[in-house]
């Protein structure tokens, strides 16, 4: 048998079964050129995206809050990186050796930590916001399951000294009194994240693409003057602990521009420290606290009745026998004076003087001045709980109200308020906006509320007020001429005068041209003195006569002694 | 023809030789430049804590007190101030 010759090969096959193969071949093909369709095709992105997962990572691109200076750039709040650790309580099984160590690393209790690690919970803070290099020598531990994680805290280096000025932020970063809130949105930086390709080490070796390009926060620089701010506390808490005082506040502007140079309240607390917080401490009182202003209000009366020519400085006003009725009501002065000019209603206080100034001016023209004046709205400034103060409208004014808000009751204000109200008479007669933040060109002119005579006939009056026969001659600051006003106030209390006292002063300096306006509220002093020149007056003094070295004015008074004999000090109203 | 082949199949080979090394050079850089990039961020954060540190120290509290009690300063009278015309 030849084997080419194969009886199979006779065997004539079904044509089908070719054609069934090649079918099946065919078949093959199309699934292949398919399925490379849908893979490049339909499904690309997708399997792009998966494909650049393994080797593009975004990154985060933090950004930090912005500084808080004061106005000559030194730092009053910045944001400093630090590390919270935790753990993974399952992951963390730690040898009673390492946790010892890890405890003495954090500075927390052992047994703390060890009751920490033993929770059944997935995530366990062990202790937020480390300083970094602790952080480090953490991580040198080596200690499995145990993390870091970035954030942000805030100091305040000045601590209580601005801390009512300045607020604090929250856990977020996000501010929440104060500066921190009213400028939250400029100190606020917005954090970014891009896209890079890392390699095996975990090193980046290109950047593909920015997302988000962080934005860090802005520094904002402050009107506030380190300095003098710590002048105005230090007074402040000398004086409240002196004389016993629940509370107090001070307020320093600087007259030509409108800038709020100080703000201190009492009680206060440590911003780097809050976790004791009450909030009487929270309370800044310049702003959100109202009080009935009494005799520091007398002067604005004065001003409108000069202005409307109802009086001149030199008027005589009767105010014997020191009563005065108004319908069943009675103003008295607690001691009577006789026959005074205008200006020694101011300089010796007289209530009876001042009342009658008021009524011969109409109602409308009174609330219209305390309106220009800004008292009963609030200063718009961005603090938060900034209060209006209270200012009833003048239709519903009976003439008593009027005769009691001559001066300053019957009317509520804040500290801040009254020390902007003063600037028309440290101006000539105008008022600036108040501002926070430091001022490059301030507007030369304000607004008008007294003529620019007025101004300069009040500031006069202000000025005998602080001399020997007035009532405060403890404002007085050696070497420059002073002009102010004191106010003694008794405390509303359920709708009735209690036998509680607000202490206030208002003033400024050098009276020949005012530079500072400084602004004192002793809320119940207790030890004894309460009258505005005893207890406020003093802390005015002082401060002033600081502030006024510190910025370098020249004094525009020849020293004189300090103490003249035999001269009383005017005895002052309520 | 076949030569005119070599010579394009030699210059795609160094053209592609180039392109391997600059990248790997490029990524280098990148490297280096990242490096510095993290190092100023520490920098910077070393100075706000070098800023904070300063302005701890410089608090006026803290002023006040060492010249009263250390060295026993004191403001300066009225009548011990001179002052000068500018």
């Amino acid at each position: 048998m030849k084997l080419s010759r194969s009886p199979l090969l006779d065997e004539r096959l079904p044509a089908w079964r070719a054609h069934f193969v090649l079918g099946l071949l065919l078949a093959g093909s199309l699934a292949l050129v398919g399925r490379s369709f849908y893979l490049q095709g339909v499904n690309k992105e997708f399997l792009i995206g998966k494909g650049e997962s393994r080797y593009e990572r975004v990154i985060e691109m933090p950004a930090t809050r912005g500084r808080i200076l004061d106005r000559h750039g030194d730092a009053l709040a910045v944001s400093t990186p630090v590390k919270s650790v935790w753990a993974i309580p399952e992951d963390a099984k730690l040898s009673p050796a390492q946790t010892r160590q890890l405890s003495k690393l954090l500075d927390t209790d052992a047994r703390e930590l060890t009751r920490k690690l033993a929770s059944s919970r997935d995530f366990v803070f062990l202790k937020r916001q480390i300083a970094p290099d602790v952080a480090a020598r953490v991580t040198e531990l080596k200690l499995p399951g145990v993390h870091f994680q970035n954030e942000y805290r805030r100091y305040y280096p000045a601590a209580e000294v601005t801390a009512h000025m300045l607020g604090f932020t929250g856990a977020e970063d996000v501010g929440q009194e104060g500066i921190e809130l009213a400028l939250n949105g400029q100190l606020t930086g917005k954090p970014g994240s891009r896209r890079v390709i890392k390699d095996r080490r975990g090193q980046i070796v290109e950047d593909v693409e920015s997302i988000h390009v962080p934005q860090e926060g802005k520094d904002v620089a402050l009107a506030l003057d380190a300095k003098l701010q710590y002048l105005a506390y230090s007074e402040l808490k000398r004086s409240i602990t002196e004389h016993k005082a629940k509370a107090g506040g001070i307020v320093m502007l600087d007259a030509k521009t409108g800038e709020v140079l100080a703000l201190a309240n009492l009680p206060t607390y440590n911003p780097n420290n809050r976790s004791r917080l009450s909030g009487a401490q929270l309370r800044n009182r310049a702003f959100t606290d109202t009080f009935e202003p009494g005799s520091t209000f007398k002067p604005f009366t004065v001003a409108l009745a000069l202005d409307k020519g109802n009086v001149r400085f030199d008027t005589p006003i009767q105010t014997a026998p020191g009563k005065l009725s108004i319908g069943p009501a009675t103003i008295s002065d607690a001691h009577p004076h006789g026959v005074l000019s205008v200006a020694q209603v101011i300089q010796k206080s007289s209530n009876v003087g001042a009342a009658k100034m008021a009524l011969g001016i109409p109602a409308e023209d009174m609330w219209g001045m305390f309106d220009n004046l800004g008292f009963g709205q609030p200063l718009k400034l961005g603090f938060p709980g900034e209060a209006a103060g209270r200012l009833r409208p003048w239709k519903r004014w009976r003439p008593i109200e009027q005769a009691t808000m001559s001066y300053g009751h019957g009317i509520a204000v804040t500290l801040i308020q009254l020390a902007r109200a003063y600037q028309a008479f440290a101006r000539d007669g105008d008022l600036l906006p108040l501002s926070l933040t430091r001022v490059e060109t301030a507007p030369t002119v304000g607004a008008r509320v007294f003529s620019a005579q007025t101004a300069r006939e009040v500031r006069a009056m202000l000025e005998m007020a602080v001399q020997p026969g007035g009532t405060a001659p403890k404002a007085q600051v050696p070497g420059y001429r002073v002009a102010g006003k004191t106010g003694t106030a008794h405390k509303l209390e359920g709708g009735s005068y209690a036998n509680k006292y607000v202490s206030s002063f208002v003033g400024f300096a050098p009276a020949s041209d005012p530079r500072l306006i400084v602004a004192v509220m002793i809320d119940e002093p207790t030890a004894g003195k309460y009258y505005g020149g005893e207890v406020a007056a003093p802390v005015f003094s002082n401060v002033m006569a600081g502030s006024l070295r510190a910025l370098g004015i020249p004094p525009d008074d020849s020293p004189r002694p300090l103490q003249m004999a035999n001269v009383e000090p005017a005895k002052e109203e309520m | 023809m076949a030569r005119l082949n070599l010579i394009l199949l030699a210059m795609v080979l160094i053209s592609a030789l180039a392109v391997v090394s600059t990248n790997h050079r490029a990524r280098k850089l990148v490297i280096e430049y990242e490096r510095e990039q993290e190092r100023m961020r520490a920098l910077e954060v070393e100075w706000g804590q070098l800023q904070l540190e300063q302005s701890t120290w410089a608090t006026h509290a803290r002023i006040e007190e060492i010249a009263r009690q250390r060295l026993g300063m004191h403001p300066p009278k009225p009548n011990q101030i001179i002052t000068t015309a500018p």
